[in-house]
């Protein structure tokens, strides 16, 4: 099984201890598949219902399919301005 | 033209204006974010400014184009600072450049809502009390800015 790595800021880094994370992958895994193991983490608690994810510096929906070697990060509600 | 950019350097929205100056505009519209001292109720000293560069580069690259396509601007230019910003600082510039004033205007209102929804920036609150807090808009539902 593959591993992504998924990249974390501001309060999710904060809650989960680190800048990036290491999730197990199965081939066809999708954006909703990678949240819902993340959930199963230490720090967790801190994401929303439906967190927002960026595969390649774009925003994602939860049925995109995510390839190892993907950018991954989770956004965490964004305060700009 | 058009140009965004992240910076960590202090903002000079004159120097933006300078950017998109000519003849041909009869309108300039400037926005600023500044810092303000209070928010939600509570007395703040400063805000931390962090961002996920490369995508919030590219996000704000994506409401440039959205925003000449729709006002047909012939001039824009924006920057966000990240990094410790004190009060007062200007924490965004957004300069629009039109022949006339209302597409100029409807512009930088357009682009600082949409940046306020979709490039990844994060501030976390100084308090005088000495607490420090990531902001988030989500939660109290009330626009910080």
């Amino acid at each position: 099984m593959s591993t992504v790595t998924v990249q974390l800021f501001a309060s999710y880094a904060e809650s989960f201890g680190g800048p990036t994370l290491e999730i197990p992958l199965d081939p066809g895994s999708t954006v909703g598949d990678l949240v819902h193991s993340i959930r199963s983490l230490p720090g967790a608690y801190v994401l929303p219902e439906s967190p927002r994810v960026a595969v390649n510096r774009r925003f994602a929906s939860f049925d995109q399919v995510v390839d190892p070697r993907d950018e991954v990060a989770l956004i965490p509600p964004v305060a700009g301005g | 033209m058009r140009r965004s950019a992240i910076v960590t350097r202090a903002i000079d929205p004159a120097a933006l204006m300078a950017e998109v100056q000519s003849t041909e505009f009869g309108a300039i519209s400037v926005f600023a974010g500044t810092v303000r001292d209070t928010n939600d109720g509570r007395s703040v000293t400063a805000i931390d400014y962090s961002a996920y560069t490369s995508m919030a580069e590219s996000e704000l690259e994506s409401i440039l184009a959205e925003a000449q396509d729709r006002f047909g601007v012939m001039g824009i230019v924006v920057e966000h600072r990240v990094g410790t910003l004190a009060l007062g600082d200007v924490s965004v510039a957004i300069v629009a450049a039109h022949a006339h004033r209302a597409p100029a205007l409807d512009c930088t209102r357009f682009v600082i809502e949409e940046i306020k929804k979709r490039v990844p920036i994060w501030k976390r609150e100084h308090y005088a009390d000495g607490a420090r807090e990531w902001v988030d808009p989500t939660a109290r539902g009330v626009a910080t800015t």
